[in-house]
């Protein structure tokens, strides 16, 4: 039980933390210096996140596990994050796009998760819920804004819909390792919160002006550690130094 | 009243002590260098993000990514306060971004250099910030009132970069070989473009002389650059570095440390647009802000919407 406890900690800390990465990309490039600064405070939020669930695996795990040992040492098939926090940043409404969605997720579940037996687990999803209920209000608004702005800003929120979309369903598809904690009571079932997601994503689509994609085919795997091409080149990125030089600190 | 009388009144109230506020008179060349002065601090806080910015992916542990990223938001803040501050003297923020995107406007130049390694996000924190914060706890007393205040918030933030930015050079200092290498390599790229920053000598600079006259200044170029020597001199030190200066030593008779000669005639190339990373930055703001038009267009366009919605209901 507690390797998939671990794993599940882990694909929620690397949630976090490669969207915050992916995030932190726009700082100093954001389209004006308020916007610029409220995307660094959600990338901060995130990797704050991250750092709480990595440090609780890493007790768990022991034998000189650290944050940064889980962060910066494991391959791209060991992540367990979902394929769309890797997703390119496209420009910033696809940007926007998949921080609402992820948000959205990310409230409903930390909420949940916040009444789970884990009370290390629940601690920190009652610390995050908090930053990711401010994250879902400002994402929202833009989806809006973008949407309902002018007729070439609706348009690129229809593409980063299509470019997005396909990557939503495994947010809702547990892995094995979910699966188990779920039946153990740490992990909460994505059922249950699947049916408010879309009601909420249908909220801000409808007053948005934006279409919910119906049938669309599910690309899913990271959960698994089977990712987008992508992925590779984040970690590159990410890993750099701890690579280049093992066992320095900074 | 004459202007003669108004100038004359103004200089009294600068020799008391008085801040000068946005609604009072001011003599056209007052206002203008505050303008100057003001938007080119502000595009440095803005510019200045990107060389920084460049570690943020990269950053060595998650702690240090979290600090880096905090220290880029703040210099975003930094240029929000400053283009406040030009707003108060009736220039909107897109006409002095404007400016600085048609190359009219300048920067600091420091930021012209690139950040080669790890280490160098350490070296600006101690070495840039470091000199930057002489300049800005001398601007707290700064003439006038919205520049001054700015400052005051703003010195607070950069004396936290400036010990993170040391704080993480003592790291890499008691590190590895190869990490004591980078420590010292930055400090010797960084060295001279920081004491630059403080600007020409008294004898070559134009603005100084009034500037110090309107209390916009209180202590020469010469003055600030020599205090920063005798901080940094003492403080390497504690970093087992040495600063790459041959002629640097104490002069007793003095109470400062003497140095070597400035290369000016690299300053002056950075300054023309001729150093290593001018085009890159320049681009790099241009295309942030191209692209982001649309983002700004749909945001009014909305809000308009809103506002016409809000008043046919
Ligand atoms: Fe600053
Ligand atoms: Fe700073």
């Amino acid at each position: 039980m507690k390797q998939e406890l671990i794993n599940y900690i882990l694909h929620l800390a690397d949630n976090a933390l490669i969207l915050g990465q992916r995030n932190a990309e726009w700082c100093g490039h954001g389209p004006v210096l308020e916007q610029d600064i409220a995307m660094t405070n959600i990338s901060l939020d995130l990797i704050g996140q991250a750092r709480n669930f990595y440090q609780y695996a890493a007790s768990l795990l022991g034998e000189g596990a650290t944050e940064d040992t889980l962060a910066y040492l494991r391959t791209e098939r060991e992540f367990r994050n979902c394929l769309l926090v890797e997703q390119h940043n496209g420009d910033w409404g696809q940007t926007l796009l998949r921080q609402f969605l992820i948000s959205n997720f990310q409230q409903l579940l930390y909420t949940a998760l916040q009444t789970h037996k884990d009370r290390q687990l629940a601690a920190i999803a009652e610390k995050s819920l908090k930053e990711v209920t401010y994250h879902l209000r400002w994402s929202s608004e833009w989806v809006i804004r973008l949407g309902d702005g002018t007729r070439e800003s609706h348009e690129r929120m229809l593409k980063a819909i299509d470019t997005l979309w396909r990557y939503t369903g495994e947010l809702f598809e547990p892995a094995a390792y979910e699966t188990a904690c779920v039946q153990d009571g740490t992990a909460v079932s994505l059922a249950t919160i699947k049916d408010e997601w879309q009601h909420k994503t249908g909220e801000v689509f409808s007053e948005a002006g934006l279409p919910v994609p119906e049938n669309i085919f599910m690309l899913t795997g990271g959960k698994m550690g089977k990712h987008t091409e992508q992925m590779g080149y984040i970690l590159a990125e990410l890993q750099y130094l701890q690579r280049a030089y093992p066992n320095a600190q900074w | 009243m004459p202007v003669k009388d108004l100038e004359q009144l103004f200089q009294q109230k600068i020799d008391a002590e008085v801040k000068i506020e946005p609604r009072d008179w001011m003599p056209d060349a007052y206002r203008k260098t505050l303008i100057r002065q003001i938007s080119q601090h502000a595009h440095s806080e803005v510019v200045g993000m990107l060389p920084e910015g460049n570690w943020i992916t990269r950053a060595p542990s998650l702690k240090r990514k979290a600090i880096l990223l905090a220290k880029v938001q703040d210099e975003a803040g930094h240029g929000l306060y400053l283009y406040a501050a030009t707003e108060t003297l009736g220039v909107s923020r897109e006409e002095t971004i404007n400016d600085l995107h048609s190359g009219k406007a300048k920067y600091s130049s420091i930021f012209n250099y690139p950040t080669l390694t790890w280490a160098d996000i350490g070296a600006i924190g101690w070495l840039v910030d470091g000199a930057a914060i002489m300049n800005q706890v001398m601007l707290t007393r700064t003439s006038y009132g919205p520049y001054a205040r700015a400052m005051v918030r703003i010195c607070k933030e950069e004396s936290f970069h400036q010990r993170q930015g040391f704080e993480s050079l003592l790291v890499l200092s008691r590190g590895t070989p190869e990490q004591k290498e980078m420590c010292q390599d930055a400090i010797n790229r960084w060295w001279w473009p920081a004491l630059m920053m403080f600007g020409p000598s008294d004898s070559e600079s134009t603005h100084s002389e009034q500037s110090m006259r309107w209390k916009i200044k209180r202590k020469t170029n010469d003055e600030l650059r020599q205090n920063f020597i005798d901080m940094c001199a003492e403080q390497v030190k504690i970093l087992g570095m040495h600063l790459p200066d041959p002629a640097l030593r104490w002069n007793e008779a003095r109470n400062h440390y003497d140095f070597g000669a400035i290369n000016w005639e690299e300053f002056w190339n950075v300054v023309k647009g001729n150093g290593p990373c001018n085009k890159q930055r320049l681009a790099a703001r241009v295309q942030a802000w191209e692209d982001g038009e649309w983002v700004r267009e749909a945001a009014s366009a909305y809000a308009r919407k809103k506002q016409s919605g809000n008043k046919a209901a």
